[in-house]
């Protein structure tokens, strides 16, 4: 009996979980396999159009009673690059029509033509014409031929499922695309974003902690930057930061702090002169990278800020009847207990933000050294319309990502699942 | 000891007062007034006395005398020395001002000679400062979003300092740049697209997440421990991989530029944060309410319909208003499979729109307005149940 049960709850939790993880594992885990598959293929955007075989159709009376029509079928190959094989035609008319030229190509069997055009290369276009005449004598209209749409077909090459591979890709990934300062782009960018997002996290999280008036209000406005879409955000930044009429150049400029608008996203390096010696600064990676804090900080605040709420208030009574100072609280006291909760954000802040896309697109386009990885695989891919070697990138970000995720759980697996 | 103390309360109350007038100032600024000069050192010395003299009267007057005139003497004084300003101006000052001294209340002689009390001043000054500079901060760029939505590019570029808004103009011409989007950009079909894959995204999901879900909850089954851990990892992984394979693919099946395909994307996207979720809750519901349902003689199917989903109502519509604000906000896969414009959703025709050049930024400000307000709106109204969500980490980003 109970055999039979556990059966029976196995198929039902089959039928349940099976349609969810079909689709995921189509649209998720399917592509980061066909990434590995397209990175050691030579395709280019173009290429992965499958060619077609059209026709468009122009019909013509050329009888003054309208009893006979000429019609023309434009017949093209829709790929610049390659060949159809063996394309089929056919089209349908009404009754009482006969054809009076018909191309050796071709049948005419009840009603219908139906023709074998053979192999059509690149390119290929064609004006093919017949001519209807009514066996009665009768009108045909026009409009009914017309609406008649010829259906064609062909054999071409997926170049997708060749098996032509090249390692071509790989080989351009690191030696002709300057890797290594791509490589240190995405490490900059994602690492002080992440440890930016943190830092301010725990500073509001401290803020909010505390017994303010308002303080449920200021918890919601510090998740605005979180929860707003990207791209207003984006834009509204690339407008603030604007070097010709943007606000915050603009109040600088007024208020004579600086002398001349600093164009924040269009300008690689600025030089900083500290003590007598001069600093380089990646000018807009820095920006992208306060973005990046800014639009990111409320996860990490949000996160340790229920963390410490969580911290009994005891300890820190206790704290005060011993005498300790506020910093030493913080030191001994709160600090402690969200280091398990600090390694855990900064793990996922560090893959999501390695991973970040659409921040650095909108705000720079990837342009004046901002291009991380992933801006790369946007670039390859569909800028410069190399899809083998964009898919290579992106075989790259996942094995990064998977390097980072094995030293993690081997590093601080452990005590993130204490908590 | 004593003088330690009161250097460092002076020096941090004044500095404050400083950064909040500096605000109080650069939204003036905006606002149209002409101000150069931030004269930050005046403010900070004016700040100093103004302290020194709230410690020096001490508990002698009454303190809410103390306060407004204290104000009112400061106010004026800021009035006196600085350019000509409007009045509302000075108001704010005093106000400003008014909050300041309230916050000093409690230091005077004595307690400037406690344990610790440098540090504590420090702390609460910290905390004030913090909560001004985080408030405006994170404000300032909705705050100029919606007012360069109602500005002319053409005042914008003679002033960009002036945001101030024309209330003598009618509302037709203040409203102005959302007419625009609406009658020439089309925006009210990219608002009926989004919200078409939203909501679309938000059934889907959850008709493939609740059962899938429950699944994971409550029955055994082979590979339970192994689904539940890669539904995780799966959600470790970025769009940025899947992109190129999905593309290529979707080209080739014709479903890009097309709604249906962006919806498929979006629901396995969501899928699995939205299975964490809810497994999750219903692992809190009592199993015993379950077994009432089995003597019942229902099947899964009737208790996942009939005893489930009324359980945790609230659980599966935080998860909705989750997958909607995530669908609402997408843009890489909208901006790799949508090129024609009769498809685009909001975040895409923005971007679009961005494109051109020649697109004055109130238009852009318009519809990055449009498109922000619904997902605040959510949120703000619903925050309770989304923050608690948001700390089981539904939303990647």
């Amino acid at each position: 009996m109970s055999n039979t049960l556990s059966k029976l709850e196995k198929r039902t939790a089959y039928t349940l979980v099976l349609p969810a993880v079909l689709l995921v594992f189509a649209i998720v885990l399917f592509p980061i396999f066909a990434n590995i598959w397209i990175s050691f293929k030579d395709i280019e955007l173009k290429d992965i159009r499958i060619p077609e075989p059209r026709a468009k159709k122009i019909v013509k009376s050329i009888s003054d009673d309208g009893s006979e029509l000429k019609v023309i079928y434009k017949l093209r190959n829709s790929s610049l690059i390659q060949e159809i094989r063996n394309v089929k035609f056919q089209d349908k008319f009404p009754k009482n029509i006969s054809l009076l030229n018909l191309d050796p190509r071709c049948n005419f069997k009840s009603k219908k033509i139906i023709c074998d055009f053979g192999n059509w290369e690149a390119k290929y276009k064609e004006n093919f014409e017949i001519i209807l005449k009514n066996i009665n004598g009768e009108k045909i209209e026009k409009e009914i031929i017309k609406s008649q749409k010829p259906i064609l077909s062909g054999k071409s090459d997926n170049p997708l499922v060749t098996t032509n591979f090249t390692l071509e890709n790989f080989k351009k990934v690191f030696y002709e695309n300057n890797f290594v300062e791509l490589l240190l782009t995405t490490f900059y960018f994602t690492f002080f974003g992440t440890v930016g997002a943190i830092i301010f996290g725990i500073l509001a999280a401290q803020l909010v902690n505390q017994n303010i008036q308002g303080r449920s209000y200021m918890r919601g406005i510090l998740l605005f930057p979180y929860v707003g879409p990207v791209v207003a955000l984006a834009y509204t930044w690339t407008l603030l930061l604007d070097p010709n009429s943007g606000t915050l150049n603009a109040l600088l400029v007024n208020f004579n702090i600086i002398e001349s608008p600093i164009n924040l996203l269009g300008q690689k390096y600025i030089t900083i002169s500290v003590l007598g010696f001069d600093f380089k600064l990646r000018l807009a990676l820095t920006t992208v990278i306060f973005f990046e804090i800014w639009r990111y900080f409320p996860l990490a605040f949000l996160f340790i800020l229920a963390r410490l709420q969580a911290i009994p208030k005891s300890l820190y009574e206790a704290a005060e009847v011993d005498g300790a100072s506020p910093v030493k609280k913080f030191i001994h006291i709160t600090l402690p207990q969200i280091t398990a909760i600090i390694s855990i954000l900064f793990m996922i802040r560090f893959i999501w933000n390695f991973n970040k896309f659409e921040d650095i697109f909108l705000l720079t386009g990837g342009a004046s050294g901002t291009r991380t990885l992933p801006i790369n695989v946007y670039q390859q891919g569909f800028a410069v319309s190399d899809i083998g070697m964009g898919s290579a990138v992106s075989i790259v970000i996942v094995m990064l990502l998977l390097a980072f995720m094995i030293i993690y759980f081997k590093l601080i697996g452990k005590k993130a699942n204490e908590i | 000891m004593k003088f330690k103390s009161i250097t460092i309360f002076l020096v941090i109350s004044s500095f404050f007062l400083t950064c909040i007038l500096s605000i109080w100032k650069i939204m003036s600024t905006l606002q149209g007034l002409n101000f150069t000069n931030l004269n930050i050192t005046g403010v900070f010395f004016n700040g100093i006395i103004l302290s020194l003299l709230f410690v020096l009267i001490g508990n002698r007057i009454n303190h809410l005398i103390k306060v407004f005139s204290l104000s009112l003497l400061f106010s004026f004084s800021y009035f006196y020395f600085n350019e000509t300003s409007p009045y509302w101006y000075i108001f704010g000052v005093f106000l400003i001002i008014l909050f300041f001294t309230n916050k000093l209340k409690k230091y005077n002689t004595k307690s400037l000679t406690e344990d610790f009390i440098s540090e504590k001043i420090i702390f609460d000054f910290i905390t004030l400062f913090g909560i001004v500079f985080f408030a405006f901060v994170i404000l300032f760029p909705f705050y100029i979003m919606l007012v360069t939505s109602f500005k002319t590019q053409i005042a914008l570029l003679v002033n960009p300092l002036d945001f101030s808004l024309d209330f003598s103009k009618s509302l037709t011409e203040l409203f102005k740049s959302y007419f625009v989007i609406f009658e020439t950009y089309n925006f009210s079909r990219y608002i009926l697209i989004s919200s078409a894959v939203s909501i679309g995204t938000v059934i889907v999901t959850l008709l493939f997440a609740i059962p899938a879900a429950y699944a994971v909850a409550r029955l055994n089954f082979f590979g339970k421990n192994f689904l539940s851990t890669s539904i995780l990892i799966i959600y470790m992984f970025p769009a940025i991989v899947l992109v190129i394979p999905l593309y290529t693919v979707f080209s080739q099946l014709g479903l890009r530029n097309s709604i249906f395909g962006l919806l498929i994307v979006y629901t396995a996207t969501t899928l699995p944060v939205a299975i964490y979720m809810l497994q999750g809750y219903f692992k809190s519901i009592p199993k015993e309410i379950e077994d009432a349902g089995i003597m019942d003689g229902q099947n899964w199917f009737g208790i996942i319909l009939k005893i489930i989903i009324p359980l945790s109502l609230p659980a599966i519509s935080s998860v909705a208003l989750y997958v909607f604000m995530i669908a609402w906000n997408e843009f890489l896969f909208s901006l790799m499979f949508l090129d024609n414009p009769k498809s685009f959703t909001l975040s895409r025709a923005i971007q679009y729109l961005s494109g051109d050049a020649e697109t004055p930024r109130q238009y852009l400000m318009a519809g990055s307005v449009i498109v922000t307000l619904p997902v605040l709106f959510i949120f703000i109204y619903f925050e309770k149940y989304l923050v608690s969500g948001l700390t089981s980490g539904s939303v990647k980003g």
